[in-house]
C-alpha cells in the first residue's frame, strides 16, 4: 500500500489501472450476470437479491405492525397474522440478514482487501449463488401455497401438525444452509490460501477477521441445522418418532438441535456488522484502530464461545436446571468479547478525527443500539429473569436491537461505506443522513416501547392484546412507518446514485485497505500488478508512525 | 470485450492448463482444494452428528427396544458391507498413490474396484432393505403397514401378514425410522461417491492426472474415506448392540 497512491485519491490515478475495463461493464447480456465467475458480479447478485428480500420481509413486519395498531383483530385474521409474522421472521432471517453483509459485501470486499485476483473456489461461489436462489423459490412456493405459520423456529410439535407447507419452507431454509456452508468454505480457504504477499493475519482488515469467524460458525453449524430439519420433513412425511412425544421422540430434542445451530446463528448475522464497524469507524475518525488484536481475536472467541450457549433459549423447556445454570454462565461469558469490541471502538472515537458521514452516522447508531441489544441480552440470560421476559416482547426488543439495530445498521452503514467502490457513483450525502435519521429515530420508537411493554407482560406472537398496552402498540407502529420509510428512502437515493449519481474517485475516504488501492468500479481482475501489503490496515497517511507509537 | 482475457492470457502465459487464473502456483491450487474438502468433510461430520445424536438420545430413552429390534438386523449382511467398504477404502488409497507416482493404468484399475466395490455395497443394502420391507420393519407410521382394528373401533393394528413386526416390543418404530435414516443418509453419499468416482474415472482415461497433478483424485479419496468411516461407526450401533 504504496502512500502515493493513497495519496493521489481524486481520480487522478485511473491511467494507473491500465486500459482494462471494470467489472460492470466488461462483459455484456443477462447470462454473463447469471454464470459470472467474478466474485464482485456475484456478489452484487447477492446484494440486490438481498435487499429486495429485505423490503418483503419489512413489507410483512409493516403489516403485523399496523394490525397491532389496535387490542382487536381487525385488519387480519387470526391465521393470516401467524402466517405474516412468520414469514417476517423467516425471511429476514434465512434470506436476508445470514447472507446480508457476507454474501454481498463480503463476496465482493474479500478478494480485493486480500490483495487476491478471486475467491478460491470461484466456480462454488457460484453454485452458492444459484443454490441461494433455489431456496428462495422454495420460500417464494411457500408464500403463495399457503404460507407458514409455525414462527421461523418450527418448533415440534405443531411444526408437525400444522397445514401449511412446513415441508417447502424446511427444504427452502435446508437448502440455503448449503449455499451458507459454501460461503463459508470459501472464504476460509481464501483467508488462508489467497493472501497477497506482505499480508500477515495481523495486516488483515478485521472485517476479514469478522468474516473468518462468521466463515467457522457457518461450516460447522450450518449442517446441523440441515439434518434436523431433514428430520422435521421426515417426522412430517414418516413419522419416524424423533422429535414427536406421541410417537415416542421428545420436542425439546428439537429445541436442542435447533437452537445448536441457531444460536451460533445469531453470531453468524452480527460478527460481519461487528467487522464492518471496525472499518468504518477507523476510516472516518482517521485513526488507527484501539485494540486490532484484540477485537481480531474476540471474534474467534466469539464463533468459538456461542457454540456453547444455545440452551439460554430453553429455559423454560423444561431441561435440566444444573444444564440451564452453565448456560446462563456461559452466555455471560460471550459478554466478554463482545464488550471489549464495545470498548475498542468507542476507544478509538477518542482522539480521532470525526467526519459525519453517513457511514459515521450509522457507526454511531450501531454503538448506541447494539450496546442495548447487547446489555437486554444478559437479562434473558439470568435464569430467574428470564422465567419472567421468556416469549414477550421484551425479547422481540432484545433481539430486533441486536439483529436489525445492530445488523441491519451495520449493513446500511457499510452499503454507504463502500457504494462508491461497487457502483463507481457516490450517492447524496443529505439524503444519507436523513435517511440514517429517520432509521435511528424510527427504530428506537419501534423496539422501545416493546421493552416496556415485555416487561409488563406483553407475549409475543399474539395477534389481539389487553387494551393497557395499546399506548405503547401505538407508538411502536408509528416507529415502525418511520423506520420502514427511513430504509425505502435510503434502497432509492441508492438505486437512483448507482444510475445517476456522480462519479465517485477511486478513494473517497482516504482508506488504506487494499480495496481502494484499486480502480473505482474495480477492474474484472480486481488489480493490474499483484498488491503488496506494506502496513496495517488503518496507519492513515496522516498518522504519524515514525514514533512506532501507533505502531500495534 | 475479450481484451481483459487476454491480457489474462498474456500475463500468465506460463501457467501449466489445469492451474486457474487466480492462483499463482500449482502448489496454493492444490492446498487451497485439499483444505477445502477437510473443511467440507468437517461439515459432513457435523451433519452425521445430527444423526448420532438422535440415536444416542432415543437409545437412552428406550435400551431395551435397541436391544430386542437389532436382532433384526442381519449382522452377516452388515459385516460383508462392512469388508466390502474397507477394501474399497484400500483400492481407493491404492488409486491415489498410482496417480501420485504417475501409474495410469494402475489409477483407473483400482478406481474401477472402488467403484465396484461400492455397487457390491448398494446391492447388498438393496437385499437387506428389501427384507426390511417384507418383515413390514418399517419407520414411523409405516411399521407393521397399520390397519384400522375391527374389534375396537378408532385403534390400528398391525396389517396380519406382518408377523414379524408383531414380535418386537417396545417402540420399534422408532428403533426402524433411526435405521433407515442413518443407514439411507450413508446410502445416499455412497452414490454420491459413485458419481464422483466415475467423474474422476473418466478424467483419468482422458489422461488428465499425473505426479504434477493429482489434487481431484486425493479430494475425491478424502471423500471415500470418510464414507467409509461413516459406515464404521454405524455397524456396531446399529447392528451390534449389547
Amino acid at each position: 500500500m504504496s502512500h502515493a497512491v493513497a495519496n493521489s485519491a481524486h481520480g487522478s490515478q485511473h491511467n494507473d489501472h491500465g486500459t482494462e475495463s471494470n467489472y460492470l461493464t466488461a462483459r455484456k447480456g443477462l447470462l454473463s450476470w447469471l454464470f459470472t465467475l467474478d466474485h464482485k458480479r456475484i456478489g452484487l447478485m447477492y446484494l440486490v437479491s438481498v435487499i429486495v428480500f429485505l423490503l418483503v420481509g419489512g413489507l410483512f413486519a409493516l403489516i403485523v405492525r399496523a394490525e397491532l395498531m389496535t387490542p382487536e383483530g381487525d385488519l387480519l385474521d387470526p391465521d393470516t397474522y401467524n402466517r405474516f409474522f412468520t414469514l417476517h421472521g423467516a425471511i429476514m432471517v434465512f434470506l436476508v440478514i445470514i447472507p446480508s453483509i457476507p454474501a454481498s459485501l463480503g463476496n465482493i470486499f474479500l478478494p480485493l482487501m486480500l490483495g487476491a485476483k478471486d475467491v478460491a473456489f470461484p466456480r462454488l461461489n457460484l453454485a452458492s449463488f444459484h443454490i441461494y436462489v433455489v431456496g428462495a423459490m422454495f420460500f417464494l412456493y411457500t408464500l403463495i401455497s399457503g404460507g407458514l405459520d409455525t414462527g421461523w423456529t418450527f418448533y415440534t410439535p405443531y411444526s408437525i401438525e400444522t397445514g401449511t407447507s412446513v415441508i417447502a419452507a424446511t427444504l427452502g431454509a435446508f437448502i440455503l444452509g448449503f449455499s451458507s456452508i459454501f460461503t463459508g468454505l470459501n472464504f476460509i480457504v481464501t483467508i488462508h490460501k489467497m493472501r497477497a504477499p506482505g499480508m500477515s493475519w495481523y495486516r488483515m482488515p478485521l472485517f476479514l477477521w469478522a468474516i473468518y469467524s462468521t466463515s467457522l460458525i457457518q461450516v460447522l453449524a450450518t449442517p446441523v441445522l440441515a439434518i434436523t430439519l431433514l428430520l422435521l420433513i421426515m417426522e412430517r412425511a414418516f413419522g419416524i418418532g424423533i422429535f414427536d412425544a406421541s410417537l415416542g421422540g421428545d420436542p425439546v430434542l428439537f429445541q436442542h438441535f435447533f437452537w445448536f445451530y441457531s444460536h451460533p446463528a445469531v453470531y453468524i448475522m452480527i460478527l460481519p456488522g461487528f467487522g464492518v464497524i471496525s472499518e468504518m469507524i477507523t476510516v472516518h475518525s482517521r485513526k488507527n484502530i484501539f485494540g486490532y488484536k484484540a477485537i481480531a481475536l474476540s471474534s474467534v472467541a466469539i464463533a468459538v464461545i456461542g457454540f456453547l450457549v444455545w440452551g439460554h433459549h430453553m429455559f423454560t423447556s423444561g431441561q435440566s436446571e444444573i444444564a440451564s445454570a452453565l448456560f446462563s454462565f456461559i452466555t455471560f461469558a460471550v459478554a466478554v468479547p463482545t464488550a471489549i469490541k464495545v470498548f475498542s471502538w468507542v476507544a478509538t472515537l477518542y482522539g480521532g478525527s470525526i467526519r459525519f458521514t453517513t457511514p459515521m452516522w450509522y457507526t454511531l447508531s450501531f454503538l448506541f443500539l447494539f450496546t442495548i441489544g447487547g446489555l437486554t441480552g444478559l437479562f434473558l440470560g439470568s435464569l430467574a429473569t428470564d422465567i419472567h421476559l421468556h416469549d414477550t416482547y421484551f425479547v422481540v426488543a432484545h433481539f430486533h436491537y441486536v439483529m436489525a439495530g445492530g445488523t441491519i445498521i451495520a449493513f446500511l452503514g457499510a452499503l454507504h461505506h463502500w457504494w462508491p467502490k461497487i457502483t463507481g457513483r457516490m450517492y447524496n450525502e443529505g439524503l444519507g443522513k436523513i435517511s440514517a435519521l429517520l432509521v435511528f429515530l424510527g427504530f428506537n420508537l419501534t423496539f422501545f416501547p416493546q421493552f416496556v411493554m415485555g416487561s409488563h407482560g406483553m407475549p409475543r406472537r399474539y395477534h389481539s392484546y389487553l387494551p393497557e398496552y395499546q399506548t405503547w402498540h401505538v407508538i411502536s407502529s408509528i416507529g415502525s412507518f418511520v423506520l420502514g420509510a427511513g430504509v425505502f428512502l435510503a434502497v432509492c437515493y441508492l438505486t437512483y446514485s448507482a444510475l445517476r449519481g456522480k462519479k465517485a474517485p477511486d478513494n473517497p475516504w482516504n482508506g488504506v485497505s487494499l480495496e481502494w488501492e484499486t480502480a473505482t468500479p474495480p477492474i474484472e481482475h480486481n488489480f493490474v500488478t499483484q498488491p503488496v501489503a506494506t502496513r496495517g490496515p488503518y496507519e492513515f497517511d496522516e498518522i504519524d508512525t515514525s514514533s512506532g507509537r501507533s505502531h500495534h | 470485450m475479450n481484451t481483459s482475457a487476454d491480457t489474462t492470457h498474456n500475463v500468465h502465459g506460463s501457467h501449466p492448463e489445469f492451474l486457474a487464473h487466480h492462483f499463482h502456483t500449482p502448489e496454493q491450487q492444490s492446498s487451497s482444494a485439499k483444505l477445502g474438502m477437510w473443511i467440507f468433510l468437517g461439515q459432513e461430520v457435523l451433519f452425521f452428528g445430527g444423526l448420532f445424536m438422535s440415536y444416542v438420545a432415543l437409545r437412552f430413552f428406550y435400551p431395551e427396544t435397541f436391544l430386542a429390534a437389532h436382532e433384526y438386523l442381519s449382522i452377516p449382511l452388515g459385516g460383508l458391507n462392512t469388508v466390502v467398504l474397507i477394501t474399497s477404502s484400500l483400492t481407493m488409497a491404492l488409486a491415489v498413490r498410482a496417480a501420485q507416482t504417475s501409474n495410469n493404468p494402475a489409477l483407473i484399475r483400482n478406481l474401477i474396484f472402488t467403484f465396484l466395490f461400492a455397487c457390491v455395497f448398494l446391492v447388498v443394502k438393496y437385499f437387506e432393505y428389501s427384507h426390511k420391507v417384507h418383515d413390514c420393519l418399517l419407520p414411523g407410521h409405516f411399521y407393521g403397514l397399520p390397519i384400522p382394528d375391527p374389534n375396537l373401533p378408532g385403534e390400528m393394528m398391525y396389517s396380519p401378514h406382518c408377523t414379524v413386526a408383531a414380535e418386537i416390543p417396545g417402540k420399534p418404530h422408532v428403533f426402524f425410522a433411526l435405521y433407515f435414516a442413518m443407514t439411507g443418509m450413508h446410502g445416499i453419499h455412497v452414490v454420491g461417491g459413485l458419481v464422483v468416482i466415475a467423474w474422476i474415472l473418466l478424467r483419468a482415461r482422458r489422461g488428465d492426472f499425473s505426479s504434477a497433478y493429482y489434487t481431484p483424485v486425493e479430494n475425491v479419496g478424502l471423500y471415500w474415506h470418510l464414507v467409509d468411516l461413516i459406515w464404521i461407526f454405524l455397524f456396531p450401533l446399529l447392528y451390534l448392540v449389547r
